[in-house]
């Protein structure tokens, strides 16, 4: 998909929803030898690749899974500490499973309120006057979309850089908050939206923004 | 199209160099803390969109814009960053700043003895070529100004 995800961020800088299009994640699986030829370390309960790149494994990936037993943040599938086990040369031929770790719930709160904060200083060191904070911000692999409303609610579209359409859809998401999140009698105001009509609707614009298709490279 | 301003920091924050053509608009604070809350903001931009990307990243963070201008990042392997804010209509322009680091920085100030690293650049002839290699740039025009 060309969407990557969706969030809803309250005026106070809070995730009030968040929507992930589920593409499977590049991962990629080698048996090692001892000693191990890529520096791992520990950060944020995940053991992650400090130095050393090949066959698909980057720096910054995360060790997912040991002899094809899934991890369990820093522990292995048995309890032992991750770091450990390649220390130990009796446990080689090792086969381990590296891949982009997946955003917890609590980071993503913590990235919506991050962004919260870049918007404003965005706005802040501007050189003209009257601008807003960030719309656009663009990387090589995604570009995001960030639309504000005059009662400070924003919506951020995370999306290909070639992906068009996505003003339009910004727009549409508004329309969709404000019918089934604004008008349902058990929303409170700035509370995680929980309605099942906001969904369906959201998915529904998705689709179609998804047809829009993209154009060129770059821009 | 216009260029309003330029930044140079190190890989330890400290602001080598500032320029500035068409800025309308202070941030307000003074320019020492304006250098830090720029660094600040594009540090956390580079750990967000690390965070934030589903695939990995080669140039990382390229560029931002608002309703009203555009700020283009260019970060070298040695942690040189050049920044630039210019008009929205303005294109990627990774090369330009690129041509800056290397053309520019490498040639008028590393090269320079008498240029400490990891201080603001006082060399005048640095600060006369670059501003004469931006005002030579075709999206430089008083005119959108």
């Amino acid at each position: 998909m060309a969407i990557f995800s969706v969030y809803v961020v309250n005026k106070a800088g809070g995730l009030i929803y968040q929507w992930d299009s589920y593409s499977p994640r590049a991962e990629a699986e080698k048996t090692f030898s001892y000693p191990l030829d890529l520096l791992l370390k520990l950060h944020d309960e995940r053991v992650l690749v400090a130095f050393g790149q090949r066959d698909g494994i980057r720096v910054g990936h995360a060790v997912l899974a040991i002899n094809g037993m899934d991890v369990n943040g820093k522990y292995t599938a048995d309890g032992k500490e991750v770091l450990e086990y390649p220390g130990n040369s009796a446990n080689y031929p090792v086969s381990i499973r590296f891949g982009r770790p997946r955003l917890t719930s609590n980071e993503k709160l913590m990235l919506a309120s991050m962004f919260h904060s870049l918007f404003a200083i965005g706005s802040q060191l501007s050189p003209e006057q009257g601008s807003s904070g960030i719309e656009m911000l663009e990387t090589d692999t995604f570009k995001l979309h960030c639309f504000q409303t005059l009662t400070g609610i924003k919506f951020v579209v995370l999306a290909d850089p070639r992906q068009a359409g996505i003003d339009s859809l910004l727009r549409k998401i508004y329309e969709i908050y404000s019918d089934f999140a604004l008008k349902n009698p058990f929303y409170s105001l700035e509370m995680p939206i929980r309605c099942e009509l906001f969904d369906q609707n959201l998915k529904l614009a998705l689709e179609v923004a998804e047809k829009a298709g993209t154009f060129g490279p770059g821009s | 199209m216009t260029v309003h301003n330029l930044y140079l920091f190190d890989r330890n924050g400290v602001c080598l160099h500032y320029s500035e053509w068409h800025r309308k608009k202070q941030a307000g604070i003074p320019k020492e803390e304006e250098y830090k809350l720029m660094y600040g903001m594009l540090f956390s931009i580079r750990s967000f969109v690390s965070k934030m990307s589903p695939l990995d990243m080669k140039d990382g963070f390229l560029s931002f814009q608002t309703s009203r201008y555009k700020l283009h990042y260019y970060e070298t392997p040695t942690g040189i960053k050049v920044v630039m804010n210019t008009d929205l209509g303005v294109g990627p322009i990774r090369d330009v700043l690129h041509h800056i680091y290397s053309a520019l920085y490498v040639e008028f100030v590393v090269k320079n003895p008498l240029c400490p690293l990891g201080q603001t650049v006082q060399s005048e002839l640095f600060r006369s070529r670059l501003d004469s290699y931006v005002r030579s740039l075709p999206f430089f025009s008083a005119r959108a100004g």
